[in-house]
């Protein structure tokens, strides 16, 4: 297997990923996998597809993939059904394909930013998975967050006000958001999330283990399947602790222990998530997570994000190592306040 | 003799007995002693020993032969002690420490080693530390410098005395000398190791027998290390790469210690010692001591941790310039 | 409710990911016991005097001496020290996750854990006390005789004598207390009184009173492991006895040895700095 690594704060994707580019449609493509199924239910009809196995029995989730999509998370305003007709959802992707390659306009806010299309970092010139799906959530039938609890939306206050208190963004480090410290980005969650680009994941499987590796930043969940308890609460982790095990064909992945500072969509530390893996064709497994948390939500809510099958190898992501952003951020801005105070003071010339 | 625990002063008065029982030389051993075998087969040296001895270093000034005789021998014992008693006389510089009778700290109130012999060194046949070296001479005005630099003896904790520091004292070496009190260890075997545990300062020598080689030169160690072998009945240990920093009477990180072990009578270890240090000496010297069965257990010698004395005299001579600098400012300001 | 879930993908690069496609469906592996059966007992080689050889080198691997209760990743309380100083996450030691502590000495411990890095006595290099030695991260050597067994530990050259065939009586209270053993089938267990109140169980502040008592058990589990249980005992402090447990690792490198670590030299400018003589003598 060949070894590439880069160590840039922005990876470079694949080449051959933008030799495809322009051909992103659904035409010549394997045939659309359909399974009629009910909610929260394995495949069991006939089509269903089995997965091969591991040496040691657990159904092979093994490879490289991605969960890059268009779907957003929350059904969009103005949209009332669960499901898009083929050519509503290829509009939708096109709508959202658009504004990634309108963010390098010069002269707009972005322009600063670097061209997504320019390194194929947009997600149509990569894998990406496609879905009919209006949103991600499909419970609530509504396709939003549920209402937040009085607690959560109090914790949401004390938030805001901490932050406020603590000045300005470019004050300190810590106020910088967390992704940019390179402390840790959404892909990893759990649950998983698309991460905007270079949403990529491996999977490698070992006999009592699950590991899923995240490209960005690189970490690597390691899911025992052996029935154990979690740990004390005393025990608290940004991508809280994990317990796996296999009902059938699916890996059930229960997640606690949270430590809440990177709480997902404002959640606390006792959010408890729930990952359902399900390999449902070679090259796709369904993905389906829960999230329970009620001191923020009144009930649970549970979200669909496909993966498809990608390249690999995952580069090493190495964001802290060269994190020149935040040391020249930091510094600009204390140049900016040395200016501005020097403004203030009467002229001392 | 069964080491049940007894208390401090029991324990004084058993010392006293035994050495008052004891006569003539060390090598009171039948010539036929065959030392007990511990389990695995080697000659047992375990138990609670002392090298608690009058007999000094280097011979006397103005005595020339070897050995004393008996009589000889009890007079320089008798002045011996009543030195160590003599420390508490109002009025000496020794004033202000403890009455080392009155702990039953001194040698003659605990059982000690006695030797007819006028001196431990026993080669060179003059009985002294052989002459320094050309680069002993360089490495000593080195240290005279160094100190120097540190200042005087309060002046901080670093310029102060090894012992005062509770960093290390004389008992454990190698090679082990008299510590003055306390001078008390523990052997335990076991396979393929000889364990010497120095009471002050809780020092352990792990000493294997497995012939592995001596580490590499970039170990330094304040008690070197130590490989060790059997030959015959005779635990040969040797050791080196030493730090350097606790010279014994002058040494330096180049030191290397042979010791020879031999138990001799069941009360009775014989403990003899070869030093070479080409970067002091201009050659080796030997030593010969021996070390008596002595009542255990090893008490724990926390010193570092109740040092309030490195900590007072500090704190003290601080204080004194202080007040020193205060009458200076007074005076000069009348 | 039905769904469709159409899924397509756009690359069609070939791929390694070494998917094995040809197998037919098998069981799903059948999962394993909550917990491993309990391994029929490890019989250990014996010593020439009959006893279980305890003898080597051994040490433990964890974070205990961080904190045998539960605890996550923290930062250093030296922030020089960076990630190097870094107190890396553990799930304890203690069974059933808290040490009991009577309210005050709760406060107490709180107290410590505040203001630990005055009050540790291994910042100053004192002895580490029982049953800390065990677990601190560095090595000890076990010499096994018959009246004795010596525990050896490299941290500030710590010594523990386990008498064996006489049983001792304190005379007067110490670090590491005074300790007597004796065998109970394949395990080594050993009693310990006379502690003073001086030392820590851990670098967060857990401590006793000089009513400790400590009973421990050394079992071979194993040609390289052993099982170090621990009972904890001090009416003083704590509103019951509780017990810690860790497996402890062989040191089976070649040549293994316990190393010299003098750290009294090394804390003499933390402890006695203030009190050097200012300007220095010339």
């Amino acid at each position: 297997m060949r070894h590439r690594t880069l160590v840039y704060a922005c990876a470079v994707s694949i080449v051959i990923a933008i030799a495809m580019a322009a051909t992103s449609s659904v035409a010549g493509q394997s045939a659309p996998l359909e399974k009629p199924r009910a909610v929260a239910k394995t495949v069991t009809v006939a089509k269903a597809y089995a997965p091969p196995k591991t040496p040691d029995g657990q159904p092979d989730l093994q490879g490289f993939w991605t969960n890059s999509t268009y779907v957003p998370l929350e059904r969009p305003q103005g949209v009332t059904k669960e499901y898009y007709t083929p050519e509503e959802a290829e509009v939708a992707i096109k709508r959202a394909a658009d504004r990634e390659a309108e963010q390098t306009e010069p002269g707009t806010t972005a322009d600063v930013h670097y061209d997504f299309s320019q390194f194929g970092l947009d997600r149509s010139q990569s894998t990406f998975a496609k879905t009919l799906r209006t949103s991600l959530i499909y419970d609530p039938p509504d396709g939003k967050i549920p209402q937040m609890t009085q607690e959560g939306q109090k914790r949401v206050a004390e938030r805001a006000a901490l932050r406020k208190a603590a000045g300005g963004q470019y004050d300190d480090v810590k106020n910088m958001p967390i992704g940019s410290r390179c402390i840790m980005m959404g892909g990893a969650g759990p649950p998983l999330q698309n991460a905007g680009y270079n949403a990529n994941y491996q999977i490698v499987q070992g006999a009592g283990y699950v590991m899923i590796l995240t490209e960005m930043i690189h970490d690597a969940r390691i899911i025992p399947i052996d029935g154990r308890p979690a740990p004390p609460s005393g025990v608290r982790q940004w991508t809280g602790v994990s317990r796996g095990r296999w009902e059938g064909n699916t890996l059930v992945v229960e997640t606690t222990n949270f430590n809440g500072k990177n709480p997902f969509r404002n959640g606390s530390e006792n959010m408890k998530v729930t990952e359902r893996f399900t390999r449902v064709a070679d090259d796709a497994i369904e993905y389906k997570f829960t999230v329970d948390d009620p001191s923020t939500w009144s009930k649970a809510w549970s979200a669909e994000l496909p993966l498809v099958k990608t390249d690999g190898p995952i580069f090493e992501f190495a964001c802290h190592e060269s994190n020149h952003g935040i040391a020249n951020i930091l510094a600009g801005a204390r140049e900016d306040d040395k200016k501005a105070a020097a403004q203030r003071k009467p002229s001392s010339n | 003799m069964n080491a049940s625990v007894v208390s401090g002063f029991s324990r004084t008065v058993i010392a006293v007995s035994l050495a008052l029982s004891m006569a003539g030389a060390v090598a009171a051993q039948s010539p036929a002693y065959k030392a007990p075998r511990t389990p695995d087969g080697q000659p047992d040296l375990q138990g609670f020993w002392t090298n608690a001895t009058y007999t000094p270093l280097e011979r006397p000034n103005g005595v020339t032969k070897t050995h004393y005789t008996p009589e000889e021998l009890e007079a320089v014992l008798k002045k011996a002690a009543a030195a160590e008693t003599a420390q508490t006389e109002p009025g000496t510089t020794a004033d202000v420490h403890y009455d080392f009778s009155q702990f039953g700290l001194d040698r003659s109130q605990s059982t000690f080693v006695r030797n007819l012999r006028t001196s431990l060194i026993v080669d060179p046949p003059d009985g002294k530390i052989p002459p320094i070296s050309a680069e002993g001479k360089r490495r000593l005005a080195q240290r005279a410098e160094e100190q120097k630099r540190l200042g005087g003896r309060w002046d901080s904790a670093e310029s102060n005395q090894l012992d005062d520091r509770c960093l290390i004292m004389a008992g454990p070496g190698p090679p082990m000398m008299d510590a003055a009190y306390n001078s008390n260890y523990h052997i335990v075997q076991t396979q393929g190791f000889v364990m010497i545990l120095t009471e002050m300062i809780h020092d352990v020598r792990v000493i294997p027998l497995d012939g592995r080689p001596a580490p590499d030169a970039k170990v330094r160690q304040w008690m070197g290390v130590s490989r060790g072998r059997w030959e015959g009945d005779t635990l040969v240990v040797e050791t080196t790469n030493f730090n350097g920093k606790n010279p014994f009477r002058g040494s330096t990180e180049n030191l290397k210690v042979t010791e020879r072990l031999r138990r001799v009578a069941d009360d009775t270890i014989e403990y003899k010692f070869t030093v070479e240090d080409p970067a002091m000496w201009t050659r080796p010297w030997t030593v010969e001591s021996a070390m008596r069965k002595t009542v255990g257990p090893i008490f724990e010698h926390a010193c570092h941790e109740g040092n309030f004395g490195l900590y007072n005299t500090l704190v003290g001579a601080r204080l004194e310039e202080q007040r020193a600098a205060e009458d200076t400012a007074k005076k000069s300001s009348n | 409710m039905q769904s469709r879930l159409l899924i397509t993908t756009i690359a069609a690069v070939s791929l390694a990911a070494g998917v094995s496609m040809a197998q037919a469906p098998q069981a799903p592996a059948a999962r394993p016991a909550t917990r491993p059966a309990a391994a029929p007992a490890y019989r250990a080689p014996r010593t020439a005097d009959g006893k279980p050889n305890l003898n080597g080198i051994w040490q433990a691997m964890n974070t205990a001496n961080w904190d045998i209760e539960a605890h996550s990743a923290a930062p250093s309380p030296v922030r020089d020290l960076g990630a190097t100083g870094a107190i890396p996450g553990g799930i304890g030691v203690v069974e059933g996750g808290s040490i009991p502590y009577l309210p005050e000495a709760l406060k107490k411990k709180q107290e410590n854990q505040a203001n630990r890095l005055k009050l540790d006595p291994e910042v100053k290099c004192y002895l580490p006390g029982v049953p800390r030695a065990v677990y601190m991260p560095y090595p000890f050597q076990i010499i096994q005789s018959t009246k004795h067994i010596m525990m050896l530990h490299e941290y500030a050259g710590a010594v523990r004598t386990i008498y064996m065939a006489e049983q001792v009586e304190a005379p007067a209270d110490s670090w590491m207390g005074w300790s007597n053993g004796k065998w109970d089938g394949e395990s080594l267990v050993v009693d310990t009184k006379g502690f003073n109140d001086l030392s820590w169980f851990d670098r967060a502040g857990n401590f006793h009173s000089d009513a400790l008592h400590v009973i421990e058990r050394f079992t071979p589990r194993s040609a390289d492991t052993l099982n170090y249980e621990a009972t904890i005992e001090d009416p003083k402090t704590f509103s019951k006895p509780w017990k810690i447990s860790m497996p402890l690792y062989r040191r089976v490198e070649p040549n293994a040895q316990i190393m010299e670590f003098r750290c009294v030299e090394f804390v003499e400018d933390l402890m006695y700095g203030h009190l050097r003589k200012q300007p220095a003598s010339k």
